[in-house]
């Protein structure tokens, strides 16, 4: 990872400061639009901060017990969002991996315009929440809709449940779909072939090779896109807040909806803080979760019986080596977070 | 693997699946063109019956709703973060990459590590330093913030990982700086990453929404999904109103899309693979 040093430091190359004045640009915005506030924002949790007032009473805990206790303010609204981010999650996760591997799958035969199609597949997510929840907005209409109308039904679709759920989830499908499916689909190339000759050579049909080469080929891109799913469809906003504004009668209604209104409508910043931190702290044991229950057993229960023999050997009880961590893949941060 | 070509059930699969993608987004075009009474009748079809710019003539002539001036500040502000990104990013990226210096391993794995903070957690202090930098309700409230994220960096890095170190020793060898070194030869040479780069950042801040949606207020200061999502409120019964600010927000990055779509669907791979 570090490239090897230059034999000439200082000198003609540059001070042992260039290093630093390289980087003070970006470290600044860092410094200030993410480093501080990351520590600010718990300071400001646990205090009763209005901003629209001038000084701010220090609370401790009591926003962070405020969200245990059923009789508080923000209990109800705090929780239901809850419950409805982890349902939408739940219910849209499995289909934002099943759906784009298949198409991914598709694309990668070989047939004239597959690039053509790969790109046409992909074009609803160059498309921002707002044009897509207002353009959602307008053919699932209960009254006058395309999608109603192509369909033969008579649907509320965002006004009524469980339809406005099935809107949501479908419309966040449509929407999403191409870019988990692009990646999947860099994943699919980086199966070496020999991989599959070897498992035809065994005999194996379609099924098997998927079951034993595609699937276990696939497992650190498959990490990375649950994690990223995951993590985006818990913080759905605009979908609910342009389609179903929330309704009806609160039931779609995600956490970050209640933390923007709570915070940044009616400036009870303490609590909503409170409660951001809160839903940040799930989404750690989850994605903590999921690394986990994906990581590969039989080369981690491998590494565990290597330390042993060498601890055995060695004699002595001092701490083992970490297991090199799963390669960690990066997102646009901004792609990959608040839709 | 050549025979899915022949198969006839691909070619039925992927128009079928062309339909469910494009069609909607064709019903948004078609739709804005049609007269309010029709596009909001019991039975309303995908093609207009009659095709009137009404919709746009009302977008662009509506003093409550200055959709041109939104244009304008999603663009400005779109092009300046884009290159506040690039610039910013190539800058530390290359740093990261390609110096020596203490602290380096552990500055990169914190830098790292925030891509997986959710955004959400900077919301309300990130609302409170704007208010005190004076930039709340301003261009530079959308441009500049965003630009802390980490994924430019570490998309520069893995870049200029991959470029020769003969650069850098031939560029020495004609007595040139680090500065020079960087501007003359690395960035010309990192090219197809930089377009990547700007492309995908210029994306995410046009189509932003959670962000602006709380740090404007002015209506002559909104981005354009911001003001779309205005109109709704005052458009609730005129469909092709709205439709037609749906398209005008979606034209530019459909355009850029079909252009550098490479660019945009490779810089989306290589994110998820390249650990």
């Amino acid at each position: 990872m570090a490239t090897p040093r230059t034999p000439v430091r200082g000198g003609r190359t540059g001070s042992p400061l260039t290093p630093y004045l390289f980087l003070a640009p970006y470290l600044a915005l860092f410094v200030a639009f993410v480093a501080f506030p990351a520590v600010y924002g718990l300071w400001i949790s646990l205090h009763d901060w209005d901003y629209m007032m001038s000084s701010q009473r220090f609370l401790g805990l009591q926003n962070y017990t405020d969200l245990m206790d059923p009789a508080s303010v923000v209990f109800r609204d705090f929780w239901n969002g809850m419950g409805n981010t982890l349902l939408f999650t739940v219910i849209s996760v499995p289909f934002l991996l099943v759906l784009p591997l298949l198409l991914a799958l598709l694309l990668q035969q070989k047939f004239p315009g597959r690039t053509f199609f790969r790109a046409m597949f992909f074009a609803p997510y160059v498309l921002g929440v707002a044009v897509i929840g207002l353009m959602w907005r307008y053919l699932l209409d209960g009254n006058f809709g395309l999608v109603n109308a192509y369909l033969g039904t008579d649907i509320s679709w965002t006004t009524s449940q469980p339809w406005a759920w099935v809107s949501l989830v479908g419309v966040t499908v449509w929407w999403t779909l191409g870019f988990n499916a692009v990646i999947f689909l860099a994943g699919l190339g980086d199966i070496p072939a020999e991989h599959y000759e070897a498992a035809a050579l065994d005999g194996a049909g379609w099924w098997a090779s998927f079951v034993h080469v595609t699937l276990p080929g696939l497992r650190p891109v498959m990490i990375f896109v649950v994690v990223i799913t995951v993590l985006a469809s818990a913080n759905m906003f605009g979908q609910s807040y342009l389609i179903t504004q929330g309704g009806p009668s609160q039931s779609t209604q995600t956490a970050i909806m209640v933390i923007t209104e709570l915070g940044l409508s009616r400036y009870q910043m303490g609590a909503a803080a409170a409660q951001s931190y809160l839903l940040a702290l799930f989404l750690a044991v989850v994605s903590i979760a999921n690394f986990w229950l994906m990581r590969d057993k039989d080369a981690a229960e491998q590494a565990r019986v290597q330390r042993a023999e060498r601890r055995r050997r060695r004699g002595n009880d001092g701490p083992p080596p970490e297991p090199s961590d799963p390669q960690v893949p990066a997102t646009p941060a901004s792609l990959g977070t608040v839709r | 693997m050549r025979r899915a070509a022949r198969n006839p059930l691909l070619w039925v699969v992927l128009t079928l699946l062309s339909v469910v993608f494009v069609g909607p987004i064709a019903a948004m075009l078609l739709t804005s063109l049609k007269p309010t009474a029709e596009a909001q009748s019991a039975d309303p079809g995908l093609l207009p019956g009659e095709i009137t710019f009404r919709a746009y003539e009302v977008l662009f002539t509506s003093a409550d709703n200055p959709v041109l001036r939104w244009f304008l500040n999603s663009m400005l502000a779109a092009t300046a973060h884009a290159l506040l990104v690039v610039l910013t990013a190539s800058l530390a990226g290359y740093a990261l990459a390609r110096m020596d210096f203490p602290g380096k391993n552990l500055m990169f794995g914190v830098i790292i590590s925030t891509m997986f903070v959710p955004g959400f957690i900077f919301l309300m202090p990130n609302f409170l330093t704007l208010d005190r930098l004076g930039w709340l309700d301003t261009l530079a409230a959308i441009v500049v913030p965003g630009a802390a994220g980490a994924f430019g960096v570490f998309f520069m890095r893995q870049f200029f990982l991959s470029l020769p170190k003969e650069f850098e020793e031939s560029a020495r060898i004609d007595g040139a700086g680090p500065f020079t070194t960087f501007f003359r030869i690395m960035l010309p040479n990192a090219t197809p990453a930089l377009v990547t780069l700007l492309v995908l950042s210029f994306l995410a801040n046009w189509n932003d929404f959670i962000w602006p949606l709380y740090v404007l207020f002015n209506d002559a200061r909104l981005t354009l999904p911001i003001g779309l999502s205005k109109l709704q409120g005052a458009y609730t019964i005129d469909y092709p109103v709205i439709m037609a600010g749906a398209v005008i927000a979606s034209l530019p990055v459909l355009l850029l899309y079909v252009f550098v779509q490479r660019y945009v669907i490779d810089g989306v791979a290589t994110s998820g693979v390249k650990g």
